[in-house]
């Protein structure tokens, strides 16, 4: 008899069971698309930040003062001691391998540009561009066009090889020929060096006794605007050090700083320790990068490093807080729905107690019809807001947003409870209205 | 109130058509459809209340988005402004800046804007070291560079900033060593005692930090950079950038490209995130007023049918509702618009430490988006009723 009553109840008011239904599936795809945005939105945002540039620098650990007024460096070439770059690979065998963005190698080298009395000292700075590279099993690419993706290269037409320059993104160009490929001899010109020397991409320029080719002209708002970025093994063969490399920029994904990352690593006990090792700190990251390039000591580039956990927190916090009152929006309109619908059968109730049903029955009639309702809604409502929570990935962030797969019973839970909630009140009061009135029509 | 009936006397049908053939809108007419929508929300007070209070909800989760939306971009690009100077201006080929320059960049931007001015020289340590030294402003660097990790600020005269790897260059042996030193430049020598440390993590370890005034007193340079922490959105930075440009032609202008678009970027996606899901925050609210007003309307249908039977035309009728819909959109909107308000006041609080500024201007969207959903909602269930003969809605079918 029960199954019936619910079933025929389904089959004969359609509409409105339509109508509660697409209510709770509504509520439930914008409390799904919501919370899987809100708990991926501190990667995503993270993985914007580092548009920032690196958070990380790993110098050698016997280095001397840097000596740099405006981009031109003063120190001795060859004065100070060296990172090796064989042991740069490493850097992707650390524990936190993974949040490891990008590095990029940086060796300046001070040049003569010019003849006689016309000379002058100019800072050529060897790096990887887009530079393929190897640690055990695994490949990978890295160089500045990953972390410093403010950099901008105009190949100004065509260049070298006569092929279009593609300024931009690393995917959307390979080999694009206004950055140099990482084993060429070709240079890239800061913008007001370039201006200064009158050269223009497909010139050459003598350096060293070499005729190098500019592939395209570099502009960064920054002291490389007045030097000159070659690739990191023709910096090497013009300092005539194979293999050095003066410091590296290491852009990583990191946690934001709490009262654990800042203590002293030294001074932890073993399991403190442990969990400040296993958590990504960019002091952390920093420890580890240590550990891995020998005689180094690596630094978190305050800047960048510092604020990212601030504006991270922030939008976080700002996200959580929003997906809050999405909750409570679909919460509400879902027992909205629910108590709308179970207020126009009072008239059915009337009649079910009319004929001897107790309070225990009609409730339990309503409330295995809003389980059902809240099921088939809740999981038609996930779908539809995994669904969107995708869109809104690709859309805004171009990559997906994840839903963990723990979700679903959550979300199936939380839909059954505030369907019930918001049944309850309106179901005690069904019950409670005297069936002679309903009959009557009057209420 | 001009009314010619005594009150709880009904007209006949054909007396109400007179009265609205003779004039629509003559006062007994506008007093009788006053009190029935008085009456309306004062016996039904529990429907009335749900209804207004689901209004209240959605017109306030639709301010809060709103001033939310406007309000968090400026307060994201304050805490942007802690990545330091977007804009660098620089003297021409290395030259000195003219003595003016801060005082008319602080005249273009006006006095709330940080400008820092910069100076370098290359000095040498007693053993003969070279090493950069900056004189600056030390209270506006502080304010600039929220990152400096600085032990002790200077304060006294002579007294110096020395970057992390500067010191242990000038006094090797300890690293918390507050000996006086002695740097030398071209020929003339100067006692300096180091206040405190700096770390950055970047160029700045490498460096002296001495006032500007003293560091002009010693070397005799003027400033050659001055930083500037320009606020407002892209365009608004492209056109200070601009007026600086006629104001200081022997300078190179140049904006901060790492934190300009860094900042644009992390900006764009973030508003594009917060207009997605206030769009989607502000759909459900709609929504939860649209079920619980349709349930209200269809509710009453004996009232309709009962109008409809006493002989009330369907502009009538229709008005009523429509009037009754749209009294519950404009008073949900102003408790909602208020409620919100402060919501989005206590968010700003909670996450940025700072107000939101209330905006009474987004109050015409709210009051307009109430009316327009209270309206639907009260439109799509008296157009199913109208199709239905009042006398089988009074019979209870």
């Amino acid at each position: 008899m029960f199954p019936r009553i619910v079933y025929e109840s389904f089959r004969c008011q359609a509409r409105r069971k339509l109508l509660a239904g697409i209510a709770i599936t509504l509520g439930v795809a914008v409390a799904t698309a919501m919370i899987a945005v809100a708990t991926d939105i501190g990667d995503k945002i993270n993985r914007e930040l580092r548009s920032y540039g690196a958070n990380l620098v790993v110098t050698p650990q016997e280095d001397t003062l840097d000596v740099e007024v405006g981009g031109v460096n003063l120190k001795p070439p060859s004065d100070g001691a060296f990172l090796n770059e064989a042991d740069l690979p490493k850097i992707r065998g650390t524990f936190w391998h993974h949040n490891i963005v990008g590095f990029s190698p940086m060796l300046p080298v001070t040049v003569k540009i010019g003849h006689g009395s016309g000379a002058k000292d100019v800072t050529l700075v060897g790096t990887y561009f887009n530079k393929a590279l190897r640690f055990g099993k695994e490949d990978f690419t890295t160089g500045v066009r990953i972390t410093h993706p403010w950099w901008e290269v105009e190949g100004e037409g065509k260049c070298g090889d006569g092929r279009l320059a593609r300024p931009g993104r690393v995917e959307d160009s390979p080999a694009a020929c206004g950055w140099p490929d990482d084993n060429s001899q070709n240079i890239l010109v800061g913008e007001r060096l370039a201006a200064k020397l009158g050269k223009k991409p497909g010139d050459t320029l003598e350096i060293s006794g070499r005729q190098l080719t500019i592939s395209g002209i570099l502009s960064t708002g920054a002291a490389e605007d007045d030097q000159i970025v070659a690739p990191l093994a023709l910096a090497q063969q013009i300092l005539g050090k194979p293999g050095a490399v003066r410091r590296v920029y290491v852009s990583a994904l990191t946690k934001p700083p709490d009262a654990l990352s800042v203590r002293d690593p030294k001074a932890m006990t073993p399991e403190v320790y442990d969990r400040w090792y296993c958590s990504p700190y960019v002091e952390s990251i920093a420890y580890q990068l240590q550990e891995a390039i020998p005689h180094s000591h690596a630094e978190q580039i305050r800047q960048v490093a510092q604020n990212e956990g601030t504006v991270l927190s922030r939008i976080k916090g700002l996200m959580l807080l929003i997906t809050l009152a999405a909750l409570l929006a679909s919460a509400l309109a879902v027992s909205a729905a629910m108590a709308t619908a179970i207020y126009e059968r009072r008239v059915e109730v009337g009649l079910m107690k009319a004929l001897g049903a107790g309070d225990l029955a009609v409730s339990a009639i309503f409330f295995a019809e809003a389980l059902l309702l809240a099921l088939v809604g809740g999981v038609v409502g996930f779908s539809a807001g995994a669904l969107l929570a995708h869109q809104i990935g690709r859309s805004i962030f171009s990559s997906q947003i994840s839903i963990e797969p723990v979700l679903f019973p959550i979300i199936i839970a939380i839909a059954v409870f505030v369907t019930f909630a918001g049944s309850a009140a309106a179901i005690r009061r069904a019950v409670k209205f005297d069936p002679v009135f309903a009959l009557r029509g009057e209420g | 109130m001009t009314t010619s009936n005594t009150p709880g006397t009904l007209l006949t049908p054909k007396q109400v058509a007179d009265r609205r053939a003779q004039a629509s809108h003559t006062s007994p007419c506008v007093s009788m459809f006053a009190r029935m929508l008085l009456r309306a929300a004062v016996l039904r007070r529990r429907r009335a209340a749900s209804a207004l209070l689901a209004m209240i909800v959605a017109a306030a989760v639709a301010t809060t988005m709103m001033n939310l939306y406007v309000d968090v971009q400026a307060k994201l690009r304050t805490e942007f402004r802690n990545y330091g100077a977007n804009v660098v201006i620089v003297g021409k080929d290395g030259q000195s800046l003219p003595a003016d320059a801060l005082a008319k960049i602080e005249s273009v931007l006006g006095p709330k804007t940080l400008a820092v001015p910069f100076s370098y020289a290359v000095a040498r340590t007693q053993d003969g070291q070279s090493v950069v030294v900056v004189g600056t402003d030390f209270a506006r660097a502080r304010q600039l560079n929220h990152w400096w990790k600085v032990s002790h600020w200077p304060s006294a005269p002579n007294e110096a900033l020395v970057g992390m790897r500067a010191a242990a260059v000038i006094n090797p042996k300890a690293s918390p060593n507050r000996q006086p030193f002695e740097l030398t430049f071209q020929g003339k020598a100067i006692e300096l005692a180091p206040a405190g440390m700096l770390q950055t993590g970047a160029g700045e370890d490498s460096r002296i930090y001495l006032d500007q005034s003293e560091f002009q007193n010693w070397t005799g340079i003027a400033p050659s950079a001055i930083e500037i922490a320009a606020n407002g959105t892209a365009a608004e930075v492209e056109t200070s950038i601009r007026q600086l440009a006629q104001l200081l032609p022997a300078a190179d202008i140049r904006p901060v490209r790492q934190i300009m678009e860094g900042e644009a970027n992390v900006l764009s996606k973030t508003r594009a995130t917060l207009y997605a899901s206030a769009t989607l925050v502000v759909l459900t609210s709609a929504l939860c007023v649209l079920a619980t007003l349709i349930g209200w309307v269809f509710d009453r249908r004996r009232d309709f049918a009962i109008m409809k039977a006493l002989g009330a035309s369907e502009h009538l009728v229709n008005g009523f509702f429509a009037a009754e819909a749209a009294a519950l959109g404009v008073v949900g909107a102003i408790l909602g618009f208020f409620i919100g308000i402060g919501v989005a006041a206590w968010i700003g609080r909670v996450n940025f430490h700072a107000p939101v500024v209330p905006r009474f201007s987004v109050f015409p969207y709210v009051l307009a988006g109430s009316v327009a959903v209270a309206l639907i909602s009260a439109i799509l269930p008296i157009e199913l009723l109208r199709r239905v003969q009042p006398a089988i809605i009074l019979r209870g079918e």
